[in-house]
């Protein structure tokens, strides 16, 4: 809400020492945050002055006119100045800065020789002080402006300007006389309030009997109050005052003509948005009404709007006029051959208005004011003032109104002061409590110890305690409440400190982290075209569309965080970094799930279980992922040799350290599964169930995105895995261990893993650790060489070479049971 | 050689004097042949003790065996200083240049948005609190209605909401952490103390201030007695914590649909205040839709911005570095936070 100082000072005492910025810091004390403050003060130094153009002499002999031009500036004698402009003649006013002002983007004036005279100031553009464009001529007074004063006071350009930001529960403080009771109340400074009574009595005093427009209410849940005041004999053409003119521009919203600009004056002025009809468009009776029957109207934008069938209209006996406290029709607008006016105040239901709006996506400035609430008392005032202006600036003639009113509610809240210092922390005496609730308007009886507190028409936002406690707390300040820390009771659930998850997730990612791997956030939005690369099919291709994405070209929900990481990946490495290592912890979203919506659930109250439950079970479940992607060297290159290059083991080794340390026991499988290489993924398995996949990314999509072709990656369910408890910890025995390597031939397809599984299983609980240091494979054979080497230790004693050799022949025969693999010599 | 005194002093002389004039181990070595083996003058005498009158030959013996004492001591004593000598200069041969580049290993990092969540979820825990999460795909019951922002309400619009396909289904992006209070709400009896951290979106425009995709850290307190001053008192603390105990705070009227009274939470920094969060005493409204009674429980709740925080935190003037993902940003803040 745009307020020029000039116009809040009509509404509220300020004194003369009082500074914008005191007057910016009072709004935000009380809660309106400053959105700019535009001082024209800032802008220009100096002396401007008002002149009388004397004498005009043309300069000849130059590519364009130049004009020597005599001033009179009320000082004791004439003043010459150069001019380029000639869009005036001898008598005419004009703005003159003297040398020492600095005009509009820092132009400092001063008294130079040119085109060979001395030109001691400049006549000055619009342009030049920065209140226009304008840069075609010269800025020429109107003829009452005093000789020698300031010319940017006589402009009016003096005024500064504060742009304030209204919340959604204030909406009366969208006007002029809203914001100026608030400042008020700030600053402890005189609220000076319309007379109401005074305007509608002064308006009856000029009422000439004629045509009245009848109205109606059809829809009572749509209006409580509507006024409409018909007038007759308007000129249309009439020029708007200059100063309503500035206002309005000050305010943000452009001069149209004199009969629009009065309407959107007093809705800046008082907050009341008002529609002017042209009455000879109007057949029979104006109504508030649904649409119903009628399914279109073309507004005042030109626009031609479909209705629905609860959109909340100004309709007569046979079409739509307007979509009420929304937009006026074109058709029922006032025109250059407009005679009569009804002008149209009414209170709406602001749902209904914020539907319409909605509907059809048009966002005016009376929707934003009914959306928040309009006083219902002002609808009348308000039609009153702008009548008397059309009637003082459009020579129009009061015929009288027709309304339908009804009796507005006055809640009462019952309240103890002591309720309020409860509440808030703080002691705020009986007689603090009636000050700053009378202060915003409220009617306040005593009863007992109690207040019995009438809110003023204007604040349907005040219904409870609270919303009265939040005004006694702002009207004291806010810097009153003291700071004090609660004594934190033990949560009813016992848990305390982090949860399982959050300290496995915390232990995952600082151990990936101190694998070399750097944490990335990235957005969880990909493109079909990113899906498609991927190959995820099935489940894993299901996934959420946004209805209005940021880009139609990421509408979906990422199923996977291997599109994000490799994407970032690619952009580090498209920086210059050379090798790249990523992890992200994040949530992955499929649509697998069978999802209803609850419906309508009330909030008066606490849901009941089923309830809670349906709404539980329409959200997807977002299982928690840990995923990395590795690509170049694992070990940087430098003065001690070549770095070793990144292989799909390395993702499979993380993950394995990353499940080891959950306690949880797994196993591998090789699967075929995007975005792996169909030959090169590790499935962890944990008690039957997928927990992780690591290995190399498929081919396809390195290349499409310029990566190293044996870019790694790997994906940990982290919601898969369990948490095992009753953990023991191993004796460590210190009796020396014995050592015996084996060699094993097996068929290529089998699994190492198993074979190992096979070779600890078979050697027994005196086997302490089993490491595979070596696989070869002759090229043309199918078998595989793999050479284990097992490390056996008793807990209590010495083992013997022939107690190791006769394990180690077991572990080759369970081996060779299960996978016919031989032991080679 | 006679063997007197003075002979056997002169062999005890010569002996010790060799040794001292040895330079390495090579001529030590000789020197030992020389002096202290079975054929040195020492020896011999000792060999010659049997000629001696036997009336001298217990103090002559007595002579013979201190001087061999005194030349194996010095031996000794040589022996060990020119070992020490040698190990020294091998392993001064052996010196490197320890400033050598030695990167070996890529250095990893957590991202700082995770930090500074651990950050604040240890100074909360550490007050009693525990961290509560939830959904970033939720359901706009959780996210609005709950909240008492009704379909109609000015509000909703306030934030600009991603939707989810299609409308019917009831899911938007939650533009806040605040379901999660909702939740806990609902699934816990007061006294609640949770901090929920955790990301969600409002669809601005990716820019040097704004992210579509944001992170909030949200705390709700539900107990008896609680008051605006418990807020006040809250905040102080963690911004104290936060920004260190030079940092001025204060509150100032706002409004949210679930908080009444409301106010903005601002820091003093640099010369200027900053904006930092949202709070107020929960309202009524929120805690009737989550059945809590209301004439004897009261709470406060505070919501702020993590992006904006670590912004101001560590002089980040763009949010592109921090949603980028370039490694060269987040490695900056090591894996321990800075």
């Amino acid at each position: 809400m745009k307020l020029p100082l000039s116009w809040l000072a009509e509404f509220v005492e300020l004194p003369k020492s009082i500074s914008i910025s005191d007057i910016a810091t009072g709004f935000t004390k009380v809660g309106f945050e400053i959105e700019s403050i535009f001082n024209p003060a800032d802008r220009i130094k100096g002396p401007l002055v008002v002149g009388k153009v004397l004498s005009i002499e043309e300069l000849g002999g130059h590519k364009k006119p130049i004009r020597h031009v005599g001033l009179d500036c009320a000082e004791n004698r004439t003043r010459y100045v150069i001019c380029g402009a000639t869009n005036f003649v001898e008598g005419d006013l004009v703005v003159v800065a003297l040398p020492g002002a600095v005009l509009a983007g820092n132009f400092a004036i001063s008294a130079r020789e040119t085109y060979g005279k001395t030109s001691n100031g400049m006549i000055c553009s619009s342009k030049e002080l920065g209140l226009g464009d304008d840069h075609s001529g010269i800025i020429v007074l109107d003829s009452h402006a005093k000789i020698g004063g300031s010319a940017l006071k006589a402009l009016g350009a003096d005024d500064p300007v504060l742009d304030i930001v209204v919340n959604p529960d204030r909406g009366y403080a969208m006007s002029v006389r809203g914001a100026a009771r608030e400042l008020a109340v700030a600053i402890g400074l005189k609220f000076k309030d319309v007379s109401s009574s005074s305007l509608i009595s002064s308006l009856d005093k000029k009422k000439k009997r004629g045509k009245i427009t009848p109205v109606l209410i059809s829809d009572k849940t749509g209006a409580d109050q509507i006024y409409l005041r018909s007038l007759s004999n308007v000129d249309p053409f009439r020029p708007t005052p200059p100063w309503m003119a500035r206002r309005l521009s000050q305010a943000g919203m452009r001069p149209i003509s004199i009969v629009v600009d009065i309407t959107n004056y007093v809705m800046l002025e008082l907050g009341q948005p008002l529609h002017a009809f042209d009455s000879a468009k109007i057949s029979g009776t104006l109504k508030v009404a649904r649409a119903g029957k009628f399914t279109e109207l073309v507004t005042l934008d030109k626009v031609k709007r479909k209705l629905a069938k609860d959109n909340l209209l100004i309709v007569d006996d046979k079409k739509v006029l307007a979509l009420a406290g929304t937009m006026g029709g074109l058709d029922s607008e006032v025109s250059e051959f407009t005679v009569g006016i009804t002008l149209e105040a009414a209170h709406f239901e602001p749902v209904s208005v914020a539907r319409n709006s909605r509907c059809h996506n048009l966002s005016s400035e009376a929707s934003r004011r009914f959306e928040r609430g309009v006083d219902p008392a002002l609808a009348e005032v308000a039609s009153a003032r702008a009548a008397l202006l059309l009637i003082e600036y459009a020579g129009a003639i009061y015929n009288g109104a027709s309304f339908k009113t009804s009796a507005i509610k006055r809640r009462s809240i019952t309240i103890a002061a002591s309720d309020i210092s409860t509440l808030i922390g703080t002691t705020y005496r009986d007689k603090e409590i009636e000050r700053s609730l009378k202060a915003i308007g409220a009617g306040m009886r005593k009863r007992g110890k109690k207040w019995i507190v009438t809110p003023p028409s204007w604040r349907p936002d005040l219904n409870d305690l609270p919303d009265l406690a939040e005004e006694v707390a702002r009207f004291f300040g806010y810097d009153r409440i003291p700071s004090q820390l609660p004594s934190v009771k033990l949560a009813s659930t016992g848990i305390t400190g982090l949860t399982a998850l959050q300290k496995r997730r915390r232990a995952m990612t600082l151990k990936l982290a101190n694998r070399g791997l750097v944490e990335v956030h990235n957005y969880p939005f990909v493109s079909q075209s990113q899906m498609e690369l991927f190959g995820f099919a099935g489940d894993r291709a299901k996934t959420f569309k946004i209805a209005n994405p940021m880009s139609d070209e990421y509408p979906f929900l990422r199923t996977h965080l291997t599109p994000g990481l490799i994407a970032t990946a690619a952009r580090n490495l498209a920086r210059g970094e050379k090798s790249v290592a990523l992890f992200e912890s994040g949530s992955i979203f499929r649509d697998v799930e069978k999802l209803n919506s609850p419906g309508e659930i009330s909030v008066k109250k606490r849901p009941t279980a089923a309830q809670i439950e349906q709404i539980y079970q329409s959200v997807p479940k977002q299982p928690l992922h840990i995923a990395g992607v590795i690509a170049g060297e694992i070990t940087n290159s430098g003065w001690w040799g070549k770095g070793r290059s990144v292989e799909w083991s390395d993702a499979v080794d993380l993950v394995r350290e990353l499940i080891e340390e959950s306690g949880n026991n797994y196993s591998i499988e090789a699967v075929d599964l995007a975005p792996w290489h169909p030959g090169r993924c590790a499935e962890f398995r944990v008690e039957g169930k997928a927990v992780a996949h690591a290995g190399q990314i498929h081919p396809r999509i390195t290349s499409a995105l310029s990566l190293p072709e044996a870019t790694a990656a790997f994906a940990v369910i982290v919601d898969g895995l369990s948490y095992p408890d009753g953990f023991k910890a191993r004796p460590i025995s210190s009796m020396p261990a014995a050592i015996q390597d084996i060699s094993l031939f097996v068929d290529q397809k089998v699994p190492a893993e198993g074979v190992q599984a096979a070779l600890a299983e078979g050697a027994g609980e005196l086997l302490e650790s089993i490491q595979l240091f070596d696989r070869y494979q002759k090229e043309g054979e199918s078998q595989v060489s793999l050479a284990f080497s097992l490390v056996f230790r008793a807990p209590d004693r010495t083992l013997t070479a022939e107690e190791v050799s006769e394990l180690r022949l077991k572990a080759g025969a369970l081996a060779g049971r299960k996978f016919g693999a031989q032991i080679r010599a | 050689m006679s063997l007197d005194n003075a002979g056997i002093d002169q062999i005890k002389s010569g002996a010790l004097s060799a040794i001292r004039q040895a330079q390495s181990l090579d001529e030590l070595r000789e020197v030992r042949i020389a002096h202290v083996g079975d054929r040195s003058p020492i020896a011999r005498a000792n060999q010659g003790l049997a000629e001696v009158e036997i009336d001298n030959r217990a103090a002559m013996g007595k002579l013979i065996g201190t001087a061999r004492a005194d030349i194996n001591q010095a031996f000794d004593d040589k022996e060990k200083e020119l070992t020490a000598l040698r190990d020294s200069k091998a392993l001064s041969q052996e010196r490197v240049d320890v400033t050598l580049a030695s990167n070996r290993n890529p250095r990893g990092a957590l991202h700082p948005l995770t930090l500074l969540t651990n950050e604040i979820s240890d100074l909360f825990i550490g007050m009693g609190y525990t961290v509560q999460e939830g959904p970033e795909l939720e359901s706009s019951w959780l996210n609005f209605d709950a909240l008492n922002i009704p379909e109609d309400h000015p509000a909703r619009t306030m934030q600009d909401t991603f939707f989810i396909e299609p409308l019917s289904s009831g899911l938007v992006m939650r533009t806040h952490t605040s379901p999660v209070q909702v939740r806990t709400m609902l699934e816990n009896e007061p006294p609640i103390y949770v901090i929920c951290p955790g990301r969600t979106y409002r669809a601005d425009e990716l820019d040097a201030t704004h992210t579509p995709v944001f992170n909030q850290v949200e705390g709700l307190v539900v107990d008896k007695g609680i008051t605006m001053a418990h807020l006040k008192g809250t905040l102080d603390h963690f911004a104290t914590k936060i920004f260190g105990s030079g940092v001025k705070t204060r509150i100032r009227p706002s409004f949210f649909p679930f908080t009444e009274p409301s106010a903005e939470v601002d820091f003093f920094y640099n010369g200027c205040w900053v904006e930092w969060g949202g709070c107020g005493m929960v309202n009524r409204k929120v805690l009737q839709a989550a059945g809590i009674d209301t004439d004897i429980y009261t709470g406060f709740a505070f919501g702020m911005g993590l992006e904006r925080t670590l912004m101001v935190k560590y002089g980040i003037t763009d949010m592109h570095d921090i949603v980028e993902g370039d490694v060269r940003f987040s490695r900056q803040f090591g894996s321990g936070g800075r």
